[in-house]
């Protein structure tokens, strides 16, 4: 029965890999509207059960390439990413791991190589926090009609619980002479990154927890490695192996795909901050406005640390006004800001800028370019993204041409 | 007095919040890896060639394997589907970043054939294998020539072309856009 499963599974995925399987999440938008009481004060309710579920009336949902998922920012009113909208991306599909089995080996320039069961690391003292993870290759342009989703939805924010590497780090005893440690992962592409030893003792963490609950195997259950602020790519999931060394690895992942063409023909490594970045998601495309009070709504966050301020232009970008930001402002995170604004009924855009507390400013795409020049890569890309609101209430996107 | 007293116990409840049982320097959690354990998941290849395995690999072996386990995905001399290209040249007109003109060491073919090829059966070539196909998408990307063998030895030995173009990150934050 088991095997039974596993192998529609497969061939689910394999499915999904396929040009048809593109079709696939459109699916639902044919889907039946939900059974509606006349009155629910006349009709007795649904028992209570299990597992709870969201409105029938309610159908938020990823958006899936082949290789990735993004998450639906313009249906989210706070912070936290439900868990089954995270955005996703693997590297040879979603592994299946019996968390019985699994083992986490820690060795290489450390005195005591050592396997760790996943119980063995929930016995260690835990910590949790709340932080964004973003994939260094989150922004596409090119037309009008994109929402914030397909623009920049490969960024997600949960509260990850687990034990700090630094913890791990002390109980295999690294060697002071370490520099760089390699993370794999057991998935079908034994997904490997090279990070700094500082970091494993600065922040990083191995996470068995989002939200409150056990990993979603789409992000790495049973355990994946968290590197607060760093690119999405080096927060190995189901991570199985660490290995310390005195070099990096040059991995195929750190080599030919996440480093970016930069100006004068270099091409930059080891780029691992994300930095600041916003995006407003109300009012963003295909979303529709009426003349009078609009709260403009967003995200800003950085990887450097906190947003200090985000600023909101509602002229095109000749006046910039500052946006509330929503309490917690965590380090590292999704920060909700909120700006009132009546509009006047002309055709305007409305865009904005997250500031960090580096002093970093969010650049347009020009300032981008004129720094890297015009064959930059596409990672890194965190410009300022303007919505054109028309006079008859409906908003695009401006998209904006760079090569 | 009372002021004081309570100006105390404010400051000792705060520093209650923060104060945690120092934990002890190690748990004793887990166990012990074998060398014999280790060995059989350690497939990392490091840029100077360590964990290199013995065997060695020519071009025209190479060839024949990448037809029979690679084409399918990458085409026959792995140029002809644009989104999987293997081979450009340095100074190849494709605007493609492919191994000849991008990729900046040559263990890293071996490491990453050998952990995650063929797509479809990630994990089933033989070590033999692998540096077959080594040397086959290095020779077709014109870093070495077809009679070059590859081994444990010669592999961490060749210069890549685009090695020379890579800069580490250089953003830091701040005022400044990089």
């Amino acid at each position: 029965m088991k095997k039974e499963k596993i192998a529609r599974r497969t061939l689910l995925q394999a499915a999904a890999m396929s040009a048809l399987g593109a079709l696939i999440p459109g699916a639902s938008a044919q889907q039946a509207p939900p059974e509606v009481w006349a009155d629910p004060t006349k009709t007795p309710g649904v028992p209570v059960g299990k597992l709870g579920s969201r409105s029938p009336f309610e159908r938020p949902e990823k958006k899936a390439s082949d290789i990735s998922a993004r998450s639906p920012l313009q249906d989210f009113y706070g912070i936290i990413t439900p868990s089954d909208l995270h955005f996703e991306r693997s590297h040879n599909g979603v592994p299946n791991i019996d968390p019985d089995k699994y083992e986490l080996l820690i060795h290489g320039m450390v005195e005591r190589p050592t396997v760790f069961t996943l119980r063995d690391l929930k016995r260690f003292p835990a910590l949790s926090r709340i932080a964004f993870i973003e994939c260094s290759g989150n922004f596409r342009t090119g037309k009008e009609t994109m929402t914030p989703q397909e623009i920049c939805g490969l960024t997600s924010q949960s509260e990850w619980t687990g034990v700090m590497l630094s913890t791990l780090f002390r109980e295999v005893g690294v060697s002071p002479k370490a520099t760089w440690f390699l993370a794999e992962g057991s998935d079908a592409a034994v997904m490997t990154r090279s990070i700094p030893v500082s970091k494993g003792w600065q922040d990083a963490m191995i996470a068995y927890a989002q939200n409150g609950e056990a990993i979603r195997p789409q992000q790495g259950y049973p355990a994946r490695l968290f590197l607060p602020g760093w690119e999405g790519n080096t927060n190995v999931k189901w991570i199985r192996r660490i290995e310390l060394s005195d070099q990096p690895f040059m991995t195929r992942e750190e080599t030919s795909k996440y480093t970016e063409t930069i100006r004068g023909g270099k091409i930059r490594q080891f780029s691992f901050d994300m930095d600041a970045r916003s995006i407003i998601t109300y009012p963003s495309y295909p979303q529709q406005v009426m003349r009078g009070w609009i709260e403009i709504r967003g995200i800003a966050w950085s990887g450097r640390g906190k947003i200090s301020r985000v600023e909101l232009s509602t002229d095109a970008g000749r006046h910039w006004h500052t946006a509330t930001l929503q309490e917690p402002v965590l380090d590292k995170a999704h920060t909700y800001f909120r700006y009132l604004w009546r509009w006047d009924g002309q055709h305007t855009e409305i865009m904005s800028r997250a500031v960090d507390d580096t002093g970093y400013i969010q650049p347009t795409l020009q300032q981008l370019t004129a720094a890297r020049g015009t064959d930059m890569g596409g990672y890194h890309l965190n410009p300022v993204t303007a919505w054109i609101i028309q006079r008859d209430g409906t908003v695009l996107f401006k998209p904006e041409k760079f090569r | 007095m009372i002021r004081i007293l309570t100006v105390v116990m404010a400051g000792m409840s705060v520093v209650a919040c923060h104060t945690t049982p120092a934990g002890p320097e190690r748990f004793g959690f887990g166990r012990p890896a074998t060398q014999q354990e280790t060995d059989s998941v350690n497939i990392s290849i490091a840029p100077d060639g360590k964990g290199l395995p013995p065997g060695e690999g020519r071009t025209a072996a190479g060839r024949a394997i990448f037809i029979a386990k690679c084409a399918p995905c990458h085409g026959p001399t792995g140029t002809e589907v644009a989104a999987y290209r293997l081979v450009a040249p340095m100074g190849d007109t494709s605007h493609v970043k492919a191994i000849g003109n991008y990729w900046p060491y040559a263990t890293t073919l071996f490491d990453y054939i050998r952990r995650a090829m063929p797509f479809n059966a990630p994990g089933t070539l033989s070590n033999e294998e692998v540096y077959h196909l080594t040397a086959f998408l290095l020779s077709s990307n014109q870093v070495i020539d077809s009679n070059t063998i590859i081994n444990a030895h010669t592999l961490p030995a060749i210069d890549m072309p685009a090695r020379k173009l890579y800069v580490n990150d250089d953003r830091r934050g701040g005022h400044e856009v990089r």
